[in-house]
């Protein structure tokens, strides 16, 4: 079996699973964020009366921080009532951040838990050895009642990066490039393990990078064994045990795929899907009217430093607007101690509090008609971030603090050393 | 089930189906206002309930949010029929009881405002001329949460799905 195969028959109470099988699971943590008050709805409406597991449950307030309507001031307020009525103590208000980020802070992202959010980036865990699935509102309203989810055994894909990243390149070109060579629905209904050295030589962050953007290739979870690395993050955060499970040499993969990424030169997403794979080179040039360096995928503290690096005592490019949003509040106090913060507003960057906002469109800096944006985030879609006839790319750190500085999409290897 | 069709092409992700501009939105008659509205802002004005929405590759790939599936429950797609979905909004369609079907080819074959006739038990997709295209049938398990209306109606009556 593969590993993420033995863990759903650990919480399934069965010795052996196979892919396409239907098998009821256990969740160990189930998370609403502050998009689905119709998980309330929807719990109430299947006669829900008393939460399974109150101390299972998770709520995340983080996408529409600080409210932004009415109307999202109320969900928030009824989320809170239905906390404090359910006895739901893990609340993470508005003052706390994006919920991937901290499923791994709080240390919720262990190995060999079963991790179920309504949220799509919710593989990002996979790359802790859990097995993390997004799920909407009425899946989780079940959880709530139940504890329990049906979930198919999904067949295993494993995508395999060989060879040294250059220095200006990153985890998330390496991603965005599988996926364009893959495509956007490579990996639906399956699993995707990522492996081979570049993926070795990842931190924890980058590793999330990778998680996450698994999503975007359609999957149901990642997964990468963890290593020292990993293992040694989830015991900083936790002292709960977790169990780390391993594939079995003679696991069948669905299919593999291996990529030598020693020479891949910086990519982009290109308008208006994730798939639309470009080097940047093919696109410099381009102006960009706002940057964005935020949310689960580039809002890390390493995303910000390597921004901060490339605008340190310089200005953001005349008509062009930088925003940046630390993932969560811990990023944000790490990012102020170490005078990063600092530098990027010094640098003209506009900061906003911790949350997802402008990676979906909610609110903090939508954009207009016509207008081209720059992302660190994950999705390109028509309208995500605004107008539909807005135009995004998706891009490292590095890429998009470049572009920043010089007001139009740049390869980034001329601003390191 | 017989339906008219409308057609749209590949990846189709939610955001196109349900702008994230209007997630606050909590009840099913506002939702169903923005129904498709990124992908083709003429939808709701054209669209009659009953017909059957057709699409390429990977319909409702991208965000969780079940508005995708209610707005589209809600102006009353009787099914949806595609290449391929995205895993999350399949689930969620199946959970709210909005029939959807994997049918390999269709995209090609059916036009704008052709009338279609589905049979989901048997997965068969039959044609203005006649011609009929095999889908992938449901598994009993996911029919019988559609038959049900949805896993909603089957907690209500104290049913717990049991797996295979």
């Amino acid at each position: 079996m593969h590993a993420l195969e033995k863990i759903l028959a650990a919480h399934a109470g069965l010795s052996e699973v196979t892919a396409g099988q239907i098998v009821t699971c256990r969740v160990d943590t189930a998370g609403v964020n502050d998009l689905y008050l119709q998980v309330l709805r929807s719990f109430e409406e299947m006669g829900g009366e008393k939460v399974r597991n109150p101390d299972r449950v998770v709520f995340f307030f983080d996408h529409y921080v600080p409210a932004p309507t009415i109307g999202a001031a109320e969900n928030h307020k009824e989320m809170r009532e239905f906390c404090r009525k359910q006895g739901i103590k893990n609340l993470f208000d508005i003052d706390a951040g994006v919920c991937h980020q901290i499923l791994a802070e709080k240390g919720f992202s262990r190995p060999g838990e079963l991790i179920v959010v309504t949220d799509s980036h919710t593989t990002t865990h996979g790359v802790f050895g859990a097995f993390g699935t997004g799920v909407g509102a009425t899946d989780l309203a079940t959880i709530l009642i139940s504890g329990e989810i049906w979930l198919r055994v999904p067949p295993v894909i494993k995508i395999v990066f060989d060879g040294r990243l250059k220095p200006y390149v990153s985890a998330k070109d390496m991603v965005l490039y599988a996926l364009g060579k893959l495509g956007a629905d490579i990996a639906t209904y399956k699993a995707v393990e990522y492996a081979g050295e570049a993926v070795d030589r990842c931190s924890v962050s980058e590793r999330m990078v990778l998680g996450n953007m698994a999503v975007e290739m359609g999957a149901k979870t990642s997964y990468i064994q963890p290593n020292q690395e990993v293992l040694d993050y989830v015991r900083s955060r936790t002292q709960k045990p977790f169990t780390v499970y391993t594939t079995d040499p003679d696991y069948k993969y669905e299919a593999e795929y291996h990529f030598d990424v020693s020479d891949l030169e910086p990519v982009v997403a290109a308008p208006s899907s994730v798939d639309n794979l470009r080097e940047v080179a093919e696109v410099e040039g381009t102006h960009v009217d706002q940057v964005f360096v935020g949310s689960c995928t580039g809002g890390r503290l390493e995303d910000l430093r390597i921004v901060a690096r490339v605008l340190k005592n310089k200005r953001v490019a005349e008509g062009t607007r930088l925003i940046f949003s630390p993932a969560t509040r811990e990023i944000l106090a790490e990012g102020l101690r170490e005078g990063i913060v600092q530098d990027l507003l010094a640098a003209g960057a506009v900061m906003i509090p911790p949350g997802c906002g402008p990676c979906l469109g909610t609110h903090q800096g939508l954009l207009a008609p016509g207008e081209v944006a720059i992302t660190t985030t994950n999705r390109n879609f028509p309208g995500r971030m605004g107008s539909p006839k807005a135009q995004i790319y998706l891009a490292s750190p590095l890429t998009c603090a470049v572009a920043a500085l010089t007001g139009h999409i740049t390869h980034p290897g001329r601003y390191i050393e | 089930m017989r339906g008219r069709a409308y057609v749209f092409g590949d990846n189709i992700d939610t955001d196109q189906i349900y702008p994230g501009r209007y997630l606050h939105l909590v009840k099913p008659e506002e939702i169903k206002e923005h129904v498709l509205e990124n992908a083709d802002p003429t939808f709701s004005r054209r669209f009659q309930p009953g017909g059957i929405v057709v699409a390429g590759r990977n319909f409702g790939c991208g965000s969780s949010r079940e508005h995708a599936a209610i707005t589209l429950k809600e102006a009353g797609v009787a099914a949806v029929l595609a290449e391929s979905f995205g895993r999350i909004f399949f689930r969620n369609a199946i959970n709210l009881g909005l029939p959807l079907m994997i049918v390999k080819g269709i995209r090609d074959k059916v036009k704008e405002g052709d009338e279609i006739e589905v049979d989901l038990e048997s997965g068969v997709v039959t044609l203005p001329d006649g011609c009929k295209i095999q889908g992938e049938p449901l598994s009993q398990y996911i029919l019988n949460l559609i038959r049900h209306g949805g896993i909603k109606n089957l907690y209500k009556s104290g049913y717990r799905p049991k797996p295979e």
